[in-house]
């Protein structure tokens, strides 16, 4: 439910960037670690709600979920993290660091021709 | 069409007002620590038993969360501790604009401690930085074992998780090594506390890990200021 908030936030964003630009935004790429707890069809649904009356309305938009990452301690290798099997695929060992999460990114914006 | 690259992070304007409260924090050397956890687990409860615990030995101040109402900061206050309650009138978590203006309701200069009572909700809550020095994960025996593997986010990210209600243990299939190897899958540097609020079983550790913490903040302090 706090995609509302992330909706929010991201129309603030692109609309700025949209007066910079002075162009109409049709779309808008996102990505988002694991750990931000982003459901796609929850926040594409608050961007919709909220983006009426603005810049943003009728923006596509395209989530990139990124996968936790774990370093395995013996070998070095990275790989993406799965709780249930937290192994590593080359030596399946279980000796690992997760990495950071990813934060939650506007990476670009496609706007219309002039 | 026109691609434009832009790589900028969408809760800027939340992690600039979460920065500005960790400087205010610092500045201050007020350890605070944001508590989260499902609606339910004993959070209220845990910080009223830690606050009777604490009293004489640590000032504690709660900013409660909720969405509406504000039965927590009344029972905050019934416990001894200054509280100010933030009803979020439907938003799932708090941001940290609401802190910095919250901080404002409060004793703060005076605090040793400062706890975020965060809304009751596994997930939106841990995505949003308050400026905490801390977060601390709450889970309940009656929720089930299962809850780590289910809600990573906030378990990967805790400073401490305290397992609460363990007078009940007896009554539930909750299995204690599990939750805690499943922890430390995602976080080996949490530290875990079995606790019961309401029989006060476990609580003494819980409170002088967060006597350690405010020591920790004070003697460097002191140390500062000596140096100068």
């Amino acid at each position: 439910m706090h995609e509302a908030s992330i909706a929010q936030a991201l129309i603030e964003t692109i609309s700025a960037e949209a007066k910079k630009q002075k162009g109409k935004p049709v779309a808008a790429k996102i990505s988002c670690g694991a750990f931000s707890g982003v459901n796609n069809e929850s926040l594409c649904f608050a961007f919709e709600a909220i983006s009426e009356g603005t810049v943003c309305k009728n923006m596509k938009l395209a989530i990139e979920q990124k996968p936790i990452q774990a370093k395995c301690k013996k070998n070095g290798h990275i790989y993406a993290f799965d709780l249930h099997k937290p192994k590593c695929p080359k030596c399946k060992c279980e000796d690992f660091d997760l990495l950071p999460d990813e934060p939650l990114l506007l990476e670009e914006i496609t706007f219309e021709d002039k | 069409m026109r691609k434009i690259k832009v790589r900028k992070k969408i809760l800027i304007a939340n992690e600039e007002y979460a920065a500005k409260n960790r400087s205010f924090l610092k500045d201050r050397q007020i350890p605070c620590l944001n508590v989260i956890s499902s609606p339910g687990s004993g959070k209220t409860t845990l910080l009223a038993k830690t606050i009777g615990m604490l009293k004489g030995k640590l000032y504690i101040g709660v900013i409660e969360g909720d969405i509406q109402t504000d039965i927590d900061a009344k029972r905050i206050r019934k416990a001894g501790a200054p509280a100010h309650q933030i009803e979020t009138d439907g938003a799932c978590h708090l941001s940290a604009a609401q802190i910095s203006y919250a901080f404002h309701k409060l004793p703060i200069d005076r605090l040793d401690l400062l706890f975020i009572e965060n809304v009751g909700n596994l997930v939106c809550p841990s995505t949003f930085d308050l400026g905490e020095t801390d977060k601390i994960a709450v889970l309940s025996v009656p929720e089930g074992d299962d809850k780590p593997a289910k809600y990573p986010m906030i378990f990967a990210r805790a400073a401490a998780v305290l397992i609460n209600k363990i007078d009940i243990l007896h009554a539930t299939n909750f299995r204690i090594k599990k939750v805690k190897a499943d922890i430390s899958k995602l976080n080996k540097k949490t530290k875990i506390f079995l606790v019961s609020a309401k029989t006060g079983e476990g609580m003494k550790q819980w409170c002088d890990w967060l006597l350690k913490l405010a020591a920790n903040k004070r003697t460097k302090t002191a140390k500062k200021t000596r140096s100068r």
